[in-house]
């Protein structure tokens, strides 16, 4: 068992201003199951891109083994051609292709050009078997849930005569059940030879399911330990994943805490694509004037579409719960109730949800709160103007005119308009979904100063983010969400990244 | 954003305070001009001027300028309505049998039987709003595409003219009808003498003096009200040279309009539409959603845009514009025929497309559909008056119409703007 089947060795990958990698390294040794731990952004789908060819052999600096052979992949292809398969946590399968066709996609049963269907079905048939998944070859993809899809994409990968296998959070989507059986097929998988690599946030199936684990924190190797010989514990993961010092990066705040703006009793929702699956079950969250509370869960938590559903129902189906607005309880059915309500929202997802790329500063600026400035259905031009030249000054977006159109602009200035566009509708409460993501560390200080005199302003502020430090930096109170599920509500006095983690990555009992 | 340039990487690294780069822009003496918003009346004017040579003239002659605007008049309106669906991300290819539909509508209600002109056309502008209505639930409420509703429709309503008008045309129209759609205005004050450019209605020359004198009226104020908000403007001289350019054409247009027969109705409706929907459009909470629906649906939703209340109301409108244009093509015909407006949808979708719109929805001007529907317009007469076949026509707007698009993709991508 000490023979290694994969070594990379001084990784580094850069993006233009950002190094995501840095000299980081990773040996895995054959037949194992080896876990990839850290947090959000800390690096993990970029070293498994830089794997899987996805980035290829130039455009990083390090050295990659695979078997003995030094490679240089140029792409996905050259990756699986030498037995290294990566399913992503989006399944890349054809919903309205067969199981079959999906698994021998881009690498058909054929003879000269034509299918042979026959074989085609009798071998996907094989493969199901060997990972356990009883359905007809020729049923749909869409006709499956998601846990039968996952083992389509291990048999598409078995299919392809994988050596490695890398799961990237193979059950951040599942239920329970389909969770253990998968875990448990990639157990009989390793005693067949095949060697997997599975990054997760569930701690405990890590805990449950591998036999070493590498620690990924800000773009390196933290350390890469031996589950049984160093007897390793959930909370022995989490001081690796989080042991970051916390730094002046945050402006001074002192909070004056009003009266509560906003309740959500048991607001439950489920999942608009897997019927019958909860992402959001029971939550309960309390916001007062004045006061920044965090949100703080792993990917796919629900964090997003918890806010994403109170915005108006943007997200999710049979959503049920109560909402109360300075203690009267309202009905948000769309966006324009929510904005009516003084309810504003900045999604995480700047260029996709946020902004009109194409359109100018002050058209942006003025997108969600336009009616309050026309009369009758006109808008008052001027108006806009003087109203989009303040915010450029007062939040110092950084472009020379508000006519600039904001697709030019730098992240942390297009968020800072979308920030002026959530003020300028006069919101009492304002969720801010990674409000820094994707911005340089300057720019991120002044959008924690915008934050601190949102507050000062009386206004109640929800921070969803990613990156525990910024929380604890930011936020007065701190809730935790796993699965769905609020796990904590803890105060920023008493508040540790240990102890969010912890509760950030509590599993259902 | 998936691919990532040296040139990003460039600009990146400049940071974000200095002028975004300006594709397409060039500076001429101070006066700089961005290529992408008005290469298109840059190239209307080289395309009059073109055809003015080649015809030794005769394009620019009183009675051809009042032929192109009243031959025109219902794909303009038709632009007018297709742009707005365009800049909404979609399209429209009904208009021509909505065209057809209404056309026959009207023709029943007033020749046989026999209602009142005003009652008939109030009720066939009705029936166009029913018409978009209709294809407007199925586009923004059911979801289907607007491509395939209005293919639908295409054939729908088409077959509906059949149905109704049989084999043959009704006619003849009321003469209110016929002097709508193909008349002058009168000479209320009768002609007066302009030296060697011989006589001219005096009623036109006042309507066009009138026009510019609003239009210097409005700039102006429009003008100060930025200054007073400490908005930049242009300089002095740069703004009288644009307001003297605008009246001048004006001014052009009208005095050879009123020595052939007066100013045509059709050009007083369409100068009303084009003004109404341009304030529409710039103006109004409504004109503003219909950006940024195109320009982002998904961020417009999450904006409180009634996304799907504004793509109905587009349709109803273009319903509406299709009823009008349906009405004066039948009037200027004198009769209601079964082929009416065959491929009116193909020049309304070319003129908007010609005249700056974007495919992927969010940008155009009312302007710019109604300036590409004259381009062709041009092109059509300038051709046929130097004696073109319709074959070479088509050609030359085919090719015109693929580079206009090329144009406009082209700038987009020097801009980096990707998306």
């Amino acid at each position: 068992m000490t023979e290694h089947i994969l070594r990379m060795s001084g990784i580094t990958k850069t993006f233009p201003g950002v190094k995501a990698l840095q000299d980081v390294n990773l040996t895995v040794r054959r037949g194992e199951i080896h876990a990839i731990c850290g947090e959000n952004g800390a690096g993990k789908s970029t070293l498994m891109k830089v794997l899987s060819g996805v980035y290829p052999f130039g455009d990083y600096e390090g050295e990659i083994t695979f078997e003995g052979q030094k490679c240089e992949f140029g792409g996905i292809r050259d990756s699986e051609h030498a037995g290294i398969v990566i399913i992503h946590q989006e399944l890349a399968l054809s919903p309205q292709l067969s199981i079959a066709e999906n698994i021998f996609l881009g690498n058909e049963r054929a003879r000269r050009g034509w299918i042979d269907w026959n074989r085609t079905n009798y071998e996907a048939g094989a493969l199901m078997k060997r990972v356990g998944l009883r359905e007809n070859p020729t049923t749909m993809i869409a006709d499956l849930g998601v846990g039968k899809q996952q083992l389509v994409e291990i048999a598409k990968a078995l299919a392809k005569e994988v050596k490695l296998l890398i799961l990237d959070e193979p059950t951040a989507a599942l239920n329970d059940d389909d969770s253990a059986h998968l875990l448990d097929l990639l157990r009989g998988l390793r005693d067949e030879g095949i060697t997997c690599v599975i990054i997760s946030h569930k701690l405990n199936e890590v805990i449950a399911i591998a036999d070493s684990v590498t620690i990924i924190r800000d773009g390196r190797t933290i350390e890469s330990l031996d589950m049984a010989a160093d007897h390793v514990t959930e909370d022995r993961i989490i001081s690796g994943m989080v042991g970051r010092a916390l730094d002046n990066r945050f402006p001074p705040h002192e909070s004056k805490i009003g009266t509560e703006a906003l309740r959500v009793e048991d607001w439950t929702v489920y999942s608009p694509s897997q019927p019958g699956r909860k992402v959001v079950d029971g939550a309960d969250l309390m916001l007062r004037r004045g006061e920044i509370v965090g949100l703080a869960g792993l990917m796919g938590a629900g964090r997003t579409e918890l806010a994403m559903s109170l915005f108006g129902r943007t997200y999710g189906v049979h959503i049920s719960g109560k909402v109360f607005k300075d203690g009267k309880p309202i009905e948000i059915r769309n966006v324009q109730d929510a904005i009516r309500h003084g309810i504003a929202y900045a999604t995480e997802d700047r260029k996709r949800y946020g902004l009109n790329l194409i359109e100018d500063i002050k058209r942006n600026i003025s997108a969600a709160g336009l009616h309050g400035l026309s009369r009758r259905g006109w808008v008052n031009e001027n108006e806009e103007y003087r109203v989009a030249e303040e915010f450029h000054r007062s939040m110092n977006i950084k472009a020379p005119s508000v006519n600039s159109v904001v697709g030019k602009l730098s992240g942390g200035n297009q968020q800072k308009v979308v920030l002026s566009k959530w003020i300028l509708t006069e919101p009492d409460v304002l969720i801010l979904d990674e409000p820094t993501r994707g911005i340089d560390v300057g720019a991120k200080y002044e959008i924690y100063t915008i934050i601190n005199r949102l507050a000062d302003q009386g206004k109640a502020v929800l921070v969803i983010s990613s990156e525990l430090p910024e929380l604890l930096g930011l936020c007065d109170r701190i809730y935790t969400l796993s699965e769905g599920r609020i796990t904590g509500e803890v105060p920023r006095r008493e508040a540790t990244q240990e102890s969010l983690m912890h509760l950030m990555t509590k599993g259902q009992e | 954003m998936s691919s990532i340039t040296p040139a990003d990487v460039e600009v990146g690294a400049k940071g974000d305070g200095g002028a975004p780069r300006q594709p397409g822009r060039v500076s001429l003496g101070g006066l700089s001009l961005n290529l992408r918003s008005s290469g298109i009346y840059i190239a209307f004017a080289l395309i009059v001027v073109l055809f003015t040579v080649l015809t030794d003239g005769a394009m620019l002659q009183p009675q051809n300028i009042s032929n192109i605007i009243v031959q025109n008049s219902y794909v303009l309106i038709l632009a007018i309505g297709m742009i707005l669906v365009i800049i909404a991300g979609h399209i429209d290819l009904s208009v021509g049998s909505v065209v057809a539909v209404t056309g026959a509508l009207s023709a029943v209600l007033m020749v046989n039987m026999g209602l009142p002109w005003p009652l008939a056309l109030l009720i066939t502008l009705v029936a166009g709003a029913l018409i978009g209505a209709w294809q407007g639930y199925w586009i923004a409420y059911f979801g289907i595409p607007a491509f395939i509703v209005t293919l639908a429709g295409m054939l729908l309503f088409r077959a509906l003219t059949l149905t109704v008008l049989g084999n043959q045309g009704i006619g003849p129209f009321p003469d209110q009808v016929r002097t709508l759609a193909n008349g002058f205005t009168n000479g209320y004050f009768g002609n007066i003498g302009l030296g060697p450019l011989g006589g001219a209605d005096l009623f036109s020359l006042l309507i066009g003096l009138i026009a510019i004198a609003g239009m210097a009226v409005t700039q102006w104020r429009t003008r100060e009200a930025r200054r007073g908000y400490g908005q930049s403007v242009e300089p002095m001289a740069v703004f009288v040279l644009k307001l003297v350019a605008g009246a001048a054409l004006i001014l052009f247009l009208v005095v050879q309009l009123a020595r052939f027969k007066n100013l045509p109705w059709v050009l007083v409706l369409l100068a009303v539409l084009v003004l109404a929907y341009s304030m529409m459009a710039n103006r109004t909470v409504f004109g503003r959603q219909i950006y940024a629906i195109g320009g982002n649906l998904q961020a417009a939703v999450m904006s409180g845009v009634k996304v799907k209340s504004v793509v109905f109301w587009i349709f109803v409108n273009m319903g509406v514009l299709s009823a009008i244009a349906g009405v004066i093509f039948a009037g200027r015909l004198n009769q209601a025929g079964p082929t009416a407006g065959n491929s009116f949808e193909l020049d309304a979708i070319a003129a908007a497309f010609i005249g700056g719109a974007a495919v992927q929805g969010g940008v155009g001007k009312v302007v710019g559909a109604i300036t590409g529907g004259l381009i062709m317009a041009v092109i059509n007469n300038g051709m046929s008056l130097i004696g073109s076949p319709s074959e070479r026509v088509m050609l030359v707007k085919g090719i015109v119409l693929l580079a206009a698009v090329a144009f406009d993709v082209w700038t987009k991508r020097r801009g980096g703007a990707a998306r």
